[in-house]
């Protein structure tokens, strides 16, 4: 411990914690201590046990089936394991108040946000209605939020998913609370928008001298926002110590092993190709690189293209009048134009709202195209028969980012594996298809043993396994990853990007990688277009875009992105606003820009 | 809002007319009234039937029949029963209330009974409490509604002697009819109570209502019931519906004075004119009762406000 956290009595200090559900034990032995006004990152994978205890320091975790083992958590002076759930209603929310993951889930969709704050204030405030609703407006503009006199009478529905975050600030504010904890509070919200929650959240901590619990998986993050960093896996503490400390000289093998494998924002500087790393593993307790380093010099230029998008633009129908006249669209996409060559990974890089899926699924003909053409082979969608349209889905296949939700749970993976087989009949005879499918599980990494079990039995990572060997059984031309890589953990993230890699290098695959995430499009694309509400705003290589970024939109995505690295500058730049409502009446249709090429194959969007 | 209205109107009219003409026209394949009403005279000649036939009416051809009974909705006319002669508008007027009354007293006992204790299951899940409220469901579901019925009338009215066994009379004499069909009703709404409860406790905005320090019976009646809300009420809504046909068979054992024994005794006697109004105020009613259900989405949940 720091020679600083000796001089005061924590505030919180969790001691010798374990917590069971079940017959499982999902926290053992925890101990860590919180500082008034200082932030402790609690760092770990998906089942290290850092939500839970969270969840266990607010006694929310009794409500899920959860039993205390063993240990203490003192706050205050009081054992919080040992009070009654009648005494933790008062600290909750008033003491101790916490912010989640999901802000899109987190507001309750039938009350208006001041309801929802005044709640709060009314519970353990001494206020009526009227001063807690002023109060309530304060405390929007104190998280920024403009016109919050007006904002009050509105519902979670009508904000976007950076303004709810805010305002579940806003209300954990409230009573002005001695302890937060954040549970991963802006995993699910894009970049620029996290630059900006993480900012208020630091300066509010030090107005209000709060002590900080901050959960999260994103080691960017942690270096951005923490004092002292609790690494957990397993449900076990590994390391602990100031952050400084835990990035410069790690101790432990996993704590190392997790830095190694978080993508790193200019990794890639001077290099003309993506590149194959080595992985680092955990072998017999010490961590090791495995694999080799290798160029990935795979995409064929000569060629003519494999794709070719032009002039794509795609609209929804928002609004109509009785007679079913529209009067609002949504212009998801808007002239976008771009090609993708064999072997070449072409990445489609924006935040939410983008239009980046949509160019996917509509290339995938998921979604029909308002105006333009795409072209697989040099032939036009539009010039094909339906029988030609249907084979084009075997030779493009599309990974979706929700390995849990994309695989049906009723299937076995052998059979969700042969369904592209049979569906375009490419082999005849049960012994040939699982023959197939049993290459295709050995391929990805997974045994031909697991071709009998359900989508349930595997974890995440495996699961996206089995979706990479579903896109290889109608053997594609083209892979279309959609967030693909998002929903894992980094360790895990980094053993898909070396497959995907490596089935570049073996198969000539091109793939088209939608991704909001900078670092990982860094390593993995030959080539990055960068869209803002369904445009392209700079498109290029990927050493053009990422170290000659043009366009303010880049340069700002760039710098929004939390670097893993706490003696880095803080960007504190706050970026006002929130990207504008894509929603338009008809004949307002949003200006087209031209672009112009300021280098060979690079494209910059000119301003309006 | 008024397109909204325009739309379920135009629907309701569709509704009662493709019913009420299904209905008329089935009834008359089933038999001549002016036969059933003096079976057992014996007497009768061709051209006394002729005659009666045409003092009811039926001796016109369908559509014109059927078309004098839909000018006669529109003025609330609804003709004469064949049985008796009384307006048919008088019967309907008399019948509706008790129908009414029954089905509102038995859904609000249910609805007053299954919320709390389908929000008592699923809170309880797996536990005791959550086993002995979904056996004592399935035993409630198992139950017939006639043999139901005759079993609390004979332990009830016959060997204790505590409560009229049949009629409409005071508050007591809704005791026995009410709670036969409020048992079977909240058989199925505790279940109903249960499964959406247990989906919207999963929900992390309940989890952030416990951390603002909220208690329980808040956190359960206020944020998460309202958020249920809206697939109780679409079957709730529903059921009302199967309710006023399930109706029929009660009345009839508790000789309840409604819609359901009118609709019963004009079957029976070939009373067009009747039935043909008791099927219309029936679909009106469901229609109706569909159509409050819709506005109270709006109601409930802003999102669909604003579409």
């Amino acid at each position: 411990m720091s020679a600083t956290m000796d001089n005061q009595t924590p505030l919180l200090s969790v001691e010798g914690l374990s917590v069971d559900f079940g017959v499982s034990r999902v926290v053992e032995d925890l101990s860590f201590s919180v500082q008034p006004g200082r932030t402790v990152a609690i760092v770990g994978e998906s089942g290290s046990g850092k939500s839970v205890t969270s969840l266990s320091i607010m006694r929310l975790a009794d409500m899920m089936g959860a039993t205390f083992a063993a240990g203490r958590i003192m706050f205050a002076g009081q054992d919080l394991l040992q009070a009654s759930q009648k005494q933790m209603r008062k600290i909750r929310g008033k003491e101790i108040a916490m912010i989640f993951q999901e802000p899109m889930t987190s507001l309750n969709p039938v009350f208006t946000i001041g309801d929802q704050i005044c709640e709060v204030l009314l519970l353990h405030e001494d206020m009526n209605k009227a001063e807690a609703l002023a109060e309530a407006t304060r405390l929007l503009d104190l998280v920024r939020l403009p016109d919050s006199a007006e904002l009050v009478s509105r519902y979670p529905h009508q904000l976007s998913g950076g303004m709810r975050q805010r305002v579940m600030i806003a209300m954990a504010l409230a009573c002005r609370p001695k302890l937060l904890i954040a549970d991963e509070p802006t995993t699910a919200l894009d970049v620029t928008i996290q630059a900006q929650i993480l900012t208020i959240m630091r300066e509010l901590q030090k107005d209000l001298g709060m002590g900080m619990v901050f959960i999260t998986h994103d080691m960017g993050v942690v270096a951005e926002m923490a004092d002292d960093v609790v690494v957990m896996w397993k449900g076990k503490k590994v390391e602990q110590g100031p952050v400084e400390q835990i990035f410069a000289s790690p101790q432990h093998p996993y704590t190392r092993t997790l830095l190694a494998a978080v993508p790193r924002l200019g990794s890639m500087t001077g290099e003309a190709f993506p590149k194959r790393m080595p992985l680092t593993v955990l072998e017999d307790g010490q961590p090791k690189l495995v694999g080799e380093e290798r160029v990935q010099d795979t995409a064929r230029y000569g060629d003519k293209p494999l794709l070719s998008v032009k002039d794509l633009s795609i609209r929804f129908d928002i609004r109509k009048t009785i007679f079913g006249k529209v009067t609002h669209r949504l212009s998801a996409v808007s002239k976008v134009a771009f090609d993708i060559y064999p072997g070449e990974t072409l990445a489609l890089v924006g935040e939410s709202g983008s239009g980046k899926s949509t160019i996917g699924r509509t290339i995938q003909q998921l979604q029909s195209a308002h105006s333009g053409d795409i072209s697989f082979n040099g032939r036009g969608y539009s010039e094909m028969s339906a029988a030609d349209r249907f084979r084009m889905r075997q030779e493009i296949q599309y990974i979706f980012q929700d390995p849990f939700a994309s695989l049906d749970p009723r299937k076995t993976v052998g059979f969700s594996i042969a369904e592209p087989i049979n569906t375009h009949g490419l082999l005849s005879g049960g012994q040939a298809i699982r023959r197939r499918v049993d290459e295709l599980l050995e391929r990805v990494g997974l045994g031909s043993q697991y071709a009998d079990r359900y989508p349930h039995e595997f974890s995440g990572g495996q699961r996206q396994r089995i979706c990479i060997a579903r896109a290889l059984a109608s053997d594609p031309k083209l892979i279309i990853a959609d967030e693909a890589l998002s929903a894992l953990d980094v360790s895990i993230q980094a053993q898909i990007i070396n497959l995907f890699m490596d089935l570049q290098a073996e198969r000539g695959l091109a793939y088209l990688f939608i991704s909001h995430d900078m670092a990982v499009v860094e390593k993995m694309s030959h080539r990055v277009a960068v869209l803002y509400l369904g445009q392209i705003m700079e498109m290029g290589s990927r050493r053009q875009v990422f170290e000659t970024p043009e366009h303010d939109y880049t340069r700002r995505l760039l710098a929004s992105v939390p670097v893993a690295d706490p003696a880095a500058q803080r960007n504190t730049v706050l970026i006002e606003g929130d990207i504008p409502n894509p929603v338009h009446r008809v004949g307002e249709e949003p200006a087209i820009l031209g672009r112009e090429e300021i280098n060979p194959g690079h494209f910059v969007a000119k301003s309006a | 809002m008024a397109g909204f209205l325009v739309k379920r109107l135009l629907q309701a009219i569709f509704v009662v007319i493709a019913i009420t003409l299904l209905v008329s026209f089935a009834i008359r394949l089933t038999g001549d009234p002016a036969v059933t009403m003096f079976q057992g005279g014996g007497s009768m000649t061709e051209d006394d039937l002729a005659r009666i036939r045409a003092a009811l009416g039926t001796d016109k051809p369908f559509f014109v029949q059927y078309f004098d009974f839909l000018k006669g909705i529109l003025t609330l006319d609804f003709g004469r029963s064949f049985v008796g002669g009384t307006q048919v508008s008088t019967l309907i007027g008399n019948a509706i209330p008790a129908t009414l009354m029954l089905a509102f007293v038995s859904m609000a006992i249910s609805i007053v009974l299954s919320i709390p204790l389908g929000i008592m299951a699923a809170t309880s899940r797996g536990k005791g409490l959550d086993q002995a409220i979904r056996i004592f469901s399935l035993i409630g579901l198992s139950f017939p509604n006639f043999w139901l019925a005759t079993m609390l009338v004979l332990l009830f009215s016959i060997t204790l002697g505590l409560l009229p066994p049949s009629g409409m009379g005071g508050i007591e004499s809704y005791i026995m009819p009410g709670a036969t069909m409020a048992i079977i009703l909240t058989a199925t709404n505790v279940r109903l109570v249960r499964t959406t409860m247990l989906d919207t406790l999963q929900s992390q905005y309940v989890m952030v209502a416990r951390a603002k320090g909220l208690s329980e019976t808040k956190v359960l009646y206020k944020h998460a019931l309202r958020n249920c809300a809206i697939p109780l009420i679409t079957y709730f809504g529903l059921q009302f519906g199967g309710l006023l046909g399930g109706i029929v068979v009660i009345e009839r054992v508790f000789n309840w004075p409604g819609l359901g024994t009118l609709a019963f005794d004009a079957v029976g006697a070939r009373d067009y004119p009747v039935l043909q109004a008791v099927i219309t105020v029936l679909s009106l009613l469901i229609v109706g009762i569909n159509l409050l259900v819709d506005i109270a989405y709006g109601l409930i949940d802003p999102r669909i406000r604003t579409e």
